[in-house]
């Protein structure tokens, strides 16, 4: 973080700590509406820095995400119906479950040689069968799904992460901040470098003795485990899961949209992809409630399109070219 | 004296051709030893071998007398053994100095430490004036260089360069032979592959010419240059 915060413009540090002090205040006057919208905009931020380790730095496709954040999502909501063990301990438990699952799928795609746009397939079938076998699993509610309950004792505190919508917000702010901290600290690092390494050429990076399959493993194992912190959120945030829900591909492709606008395999792409898209999303759910329209699939679409028209716009995402126009950037790109 | 790079009987077939058959011959520490021979000789499998990328169906590898052969690529370059590609495989989005950096992190994780050995190799191999430009955005004769200056970084004991002068201007090749004499002079033990015979005539102490895949000369350049089987089969007409 050192070496960004070092290489990046007063001005730029002075929009980062302005931002980041208007976020910390904006609950003083913003409304319920519009913090649920922010805690979308933090929530996506930190999914989208979870998924950017794996694709922005170590180059690796991975359109299963869904799988870790159902897992964590799942894993921490039934220790916390079932056996009474809160979030704050569950997240211990929850983040094994998915990294496990992430490592087995790492392991197994790259073990074998499986790359590219294969491995995202695999990526894919991972959550789909575990979409299927949770819709069948009868004790966290198969199908049906699985409820948290708001007037059990003790449901509607911070230890439990039952508070209003203040514990969320705060929440979602620290993990977002803390995420980029990480990614950048990450960046910076010589695992970061091999990261890069790997991304740009396996082949050579292998030749300059990086062990690719272990890079790539550490990388899975951060961004599943992260990604499983955010699906912990997402079960006590929502209060309820069903597998079609959360483990269905659009869950994956939803958290990837951010980094994607923003700019992969930077540090502030996802923030600013968030930034930019939840607002537009939820406006557009607005717009469509006031107009009286009813149509499920509009946001997707309207997403699909957003993507497009940026992606032809900025092939490298938007905060490469808003770090170019303001000169945020001391030193390199 | 032993020999710091070992290759005893190494062969290996694709289907049923024998790529590399029964080659055997050693390069000693200081050296700077040429591999030639025509198109197809099979040079660039054996190379591929004793950098790991291949394994060989038999024979010996051994590299400061501890056998290598079978060995992944990232474990061979560890045991001090650097290499080029023949098609440049720099990391194309990042910048020269990032990519001799990576180099360097081989031998060490702190980047401080690695960018110090990136910057003295960066100004041995005449790049530190571009240190800021991104790798994709070079010319070739500098994206070999940048080869190099990544391979060289990792501070192998041996460094294999495949046709690290092709598509160069005579200019641009002198150049590099200036370089890599130095880098010998420094304690680097060289193997090369190479087509531009002025390159190998000036560089190299000793020659393996390769010719359907086996060993057919081994020697000082002068000698090996004058047998009629080399002349026949590699330098051809033209040289007669």
């Amino acid at each position: 973080m050192s070496d960004i915060w070092h290489n990046t413009r007063w001005h730029g540090k002075a929009i980062a700590l302005l931002l980041l002090l208007a976020f910390i205040a904006a609950p003083i006057i913003a409304d319920r509406y519009l913090l649920s919208v922010l805690i979308l905009v933090f929530y996506f931020a930190y999914l989208g820095q979870a998924w950017n380790l794996l694709m922005g730095f170590a180059g690796q496709l991975s359109l299963g995400h869904a799988l870790y954040l159902g897992l964590g999502a799942y894993t921490a909501t039934a220790l916390w119906t079932l056996f009474g063990i809160g979030p704050w301990m569950g997240v211990f438990i929850a983040v094994p479950v998915a990294a496990a699952a992430g490592m087995f799928v790492g392991w197994l795609g790259w073990r074998f040689a499986i790359e590219g746009v294969y491995f995202a397939l695999l990526t894919i079938a991972f959550a789909e069968f575990t979409r299927i076998g949770f819709d069948h699993l009868q004790i966290t509610g198969g199908a049906g799904g699985m409820f948290l309950s708001v007037n059990s004792v003790g449901a509607d505190k911070w230890w439990n992460l039952g508070g209003g919508p203040l514990l969320y917000y705060y929440l979602s702010l620290v993990l977002a901040v803390s995420a980029t901290f990480l990614v950048a600290r990450l960046r910076q690092s010589s695992l970061g470098y091999r990261w890069l390494a790997v991304r740009e050429d396996p082949e050579a990076a292998q030749a300059v003795g990086i062990n690719i399959f272990r890079a790539r493993m550490i990388a899975m194992l951060i961004s599943s485990s992260m990604t499983a912190v955010g699906g912990v959120f997402y079960g006590f945030y929502y209060r309820n899961l069903f597998p079609s829900q959360v483990f269905d591909i659009g869950r994956s492709i939803e958290l990837i949209l951010a980094p994607i606008i923003g700019g992969l395999g930077t540090i502030f792409g996802p923030i600013v992809g968030a930034i930019i898209l939840t607002p537009l999303g939820e406006g557009l759910t607005g717009l469509m409630q006031a107009f009286g329209i009813n149509a499920p699939g509009a946001k997707l679409i309207f997403y699909g399109l957003t993507l497009m028209v940026i992606i032809s716009l900025r092939p490298d995402g938007v905060w490469p070219w808003i770090a170019r126009h303001l000169r945020l950037d001391g030193s390199r790109k | 004296m032993t020999a710091l790079l070992s290759v005893r009987d190494l062969s290996k077939h694709f289907r049923g051709l024998a790529a590399v058959s029964h080659v055997s011959f050693d390069v000693n520490a200081g050296d700077i030893f040429a591999i030639i021979g025509p198109n197809g000789a099979g040079k660039t499998t054996l190379f591929n071998m004793i950098a790991g990328a291949m394994a060989p169906d038999g024979g010996s590898i051994a590299f400061a007398g501890e056998p290598i052969e079978g060995l992944r690529s990232d474990e061979v370059a560890r045991r001090g053994i650097g290499r080029t590609f023949q098609v440049v495989k720099p990391f194309p989005a990042l910048t020269v100095e990032d990519n001799v950096v990576i180099g360097a992190l081989m031998r060490t994780n702190a980047l401080s430490e690695a960018r110090n050995t990136a910057h003295e190799v960066m100004t041995q191999l005449d790049l530190i004036g571009k240190r800021h430009q991104i790798a994709s955005s070079l010319t070739l004769p500098d994206r070999k260089r940048l080869e190099v200056a990544r391979a060289v970084a990792t501070r192998p004991q041996l460094l294999l360069l495949d046709e690290v002068m092709a598509g160069l201007r005579p200019t641009e090749t002198d150049r590099i032979v200036s370089i890599l004499r130095d880098l010998n002079r420094s304690g680097l033990t060289i193997l090369l592959i190479e087509h531009v015979m002025r390159a190998v005539t000036a560089l190299a102490s000793r020659i393996l010419v390769l010719h359907h895949g086996a060993a057919i000369a081994e020697g000082t350049p002068d000698d090996v240059l004058r047998e009629p089987a080399v002349i026949e089969s590699y330098l051809g007409a033209e040289a007669l």
